[in-house]
């Protein structure tokens, strides 16, 4: 595809938002005149024939592609095309966790663009997301599993991200809740994040959707895609109930789904998908102010700021498109909760649900070019696609409007599987269901 | 929770069970080339509907197990040995 055309002189997108700009004054002019001045966030657009991108999914990924696409490369002929309402997907059933502490020096570059991106998000956007960087703290219960860990926050030291190592007393008083001395797998330290956190994740589904939306591009709501169409390798648009819709580019950002859209084009990928369950508990006062996981089982938790504990665990480990999940893994989630913080029996457990992943083979995602002229993949997001939405949608739309990858994102192509490049964070080899 | 019929313990739960995922892509011969192992290693059909897959009757009779499971409803449709040469084209 040819660079985009500079042309055309913007305003900062922040001054034309539809509605007009949210700030104090406007929330205290409203809130004198009986909140009638407020108008839809975003615009319901109907699909036009033709377009130069579509986006498939308006998830968290797709939104912040096309946001990305219109405020940096000047490119608004764009549509997100929603399946069922926006935030309904895996956007609004993840633990909401931001963080940046992995250990491959390329994992660490790309989410620590996300946690950037992150800080400034809000006045991007002009949406109040409610960024909380309240720290990150992963505990240890082993001599290896600290030299481990250790070796992780040197790391990420190394490249500039911030990450320290905390002894058990402190450990005890970030977390009076915890319980260190467990008879099963005393907690001896962790590490700690402290630019790590939350952000509320419908919030951010809508701030991408404002904004995109203001910038000019469609969001059209309940228009699933059928069928990819496919002329001479190259894709020429999608299928739709509302009709057909041509794109120069079409850009699959259906984590949990990427095999079954792929399959429409002939394409196979290296994932399979899985389902991940989250929780949150009866709201309560505040007790727990980190995000915190443990070190001996899949169990990580943090306080919403409604006070409900919202908390998550591992994949049910078979392939499944069904979004809920089964009770072994409750258990072993609820197990894992009562030994680190015993408390926490006391509470009821208000929700559960299910999100269902892609798991690639390698454990990292792909924002990649495909074997199909002028189909973009951005996918394979395991657990991890949540805190990844503004360096997802930054690198994919670079690599839409340039055809080049941006340079954070060119590890995470698809060809790295066949020429062994794979990014296997945990090293267990090709198995999703392990990840 | 998945009820899964082995054929030599009968109805027992999913966590007796290590899933061992897709059971359709055989492994290539050796000088298959690298295109084929490729495939053989990392891309899967990842069905949304029925799914051929091995699971390891791990905590039972220790045997391998190739069943045809729905991937949306959980549904399961058949079990037999991992040796059983009757199904070994992928269900539809």
């Amino acid at each position: 595809m040819k660079p985009p055309p500079h042309s055309r002189r913007r305003a900062p997108l922040t001054h034309r938002v539809a509605g007009g700009r949210y700030s104090f004054w406007r929330l205290l002019r409203e809130g004198l005149r009986g909140q009638r001045g407020w108008s839809r966030a975003w615009a319901k657009a109907s699909p036009r024939p033709r377009y130069r991108v579509v986006i498939v999914g308006g998830g968290g990924h797709g939104l912040s592609t096309a946001f990305h696409l219109a405020a940096e490369h000047g490119i608004n002929d764009v549509a997100v095309l929603e399946r069922g309402p926006i935030g309904l997907g895996n956007v609004g059933r993840n633990t909401t966790i931001i963080r940046s502490n992995y250990f491959h020096p390329d994992n660490i570059r790309f989410y620590e663009l996300s946690l950037r991106l992150w800080e400034r998000l809000e006045r991007q956007l002009n949406f109040n997301a409610m960024v909380s960087q309240r720290g990150t703290l992963n505990l240890f219960h082993t001599e290896a599993q600290r030299d481990l860990f250790t070796r992780r926050a040197n790391q990420m030291r190394l490249l500039g991200v911030d990450a320290r190592a905390v002894d058990r007393a402190e450990v005890g008083r970030l977390v009076p809740l915890a319980d260190l001395d467990n008879g099963r797998y005393p907690v001896l330290g962790g590490f700690l994040q402290p630019r790590g956190g939350t952000v509320r994740h419908d919030a951010v589904a809508w701030g991408y959707a404002r904004a995109a939306s203001a910038a000019g591009v469609d969001i059209v709501e309940h228009c699933e895609v059928e069928g990819l169409r496919i002329e001479n390798g190259r894709v020429t648009g999608v299928d739709t109930p509302r009709g057909f819709i041509a794109a120069d580019t079409v850009c699959l950002a259906v984590a949990g789904h990427s095999s079954v859209l792929a399959a429409m084009a002939g394409v196979k990928l290296p994932i399979e998908t899985h389902v991940l369950q989250a929780f949150v508990s009866e709201p309560v006062k505040p007790l727990l102010d980190v995000v915190l996981t443990y070190g001996a089982g899949h169990f990580y938790v943090s306080q919403s700021d409604k006070g409900g504990l919202v908390f998550g665990g591992a994949i049910d480990g078979y392939n499944t498109y069904g979004q809920r999940g089964a009770l072994p893994m409750v258990e072993e989630v609820t197990a894992a909760a009562v030994t680190l913080l015993p408390a926490l029996a006391r509470l009821k457990v208000l929700r559960q649900w299910g999100g269902v992943m892609d798991m690639t083979m390698d454990g990292s995602p792909i924002i990649s070019k495909t074997p199909i002229e002028g189909l973009i993949l951005n996918g394979g997001w395991c657990y991890g696609g949540f805190k990844a939405i503004p360096a997802g949608g930054l690198t994919t739309a670079h690599l839409i409007a340039h055809g080049v990858p941006h340079p954070a994102a060119a590890h995470l192509d698809l060809g790295r599987f066949a020429s062994g490049r794979t990014l296997d964070e945990r090293g267990v080899g090709p198995f999703p269901y392990l990840h | 929770m998945l009820r899964i019929p082995c054929p030599w313990c009968g109805l027992r739960d999913e966590s007796e069970f290590r899933y061992r995922g897709d059971a359709t892509s055989p492994r290539p011969p050796a000088d298959a080339g690298l295109d084929a192992f490729n495939a053989y290693v990392y891309q899967r059909d990842n069905l949304r509907g029925w799914h051929t897959e091995w699971w390891l009757h791990v905590a039972g009779c220790r045997k391998l197990l190739k069943i045809v499971r729905h991937t949306l409803t959980h549904e399961i449709r058949s079990v037999e040995a991992a040796t059983a040469a009757s199904s070994t084209e992928p269900v539809r």
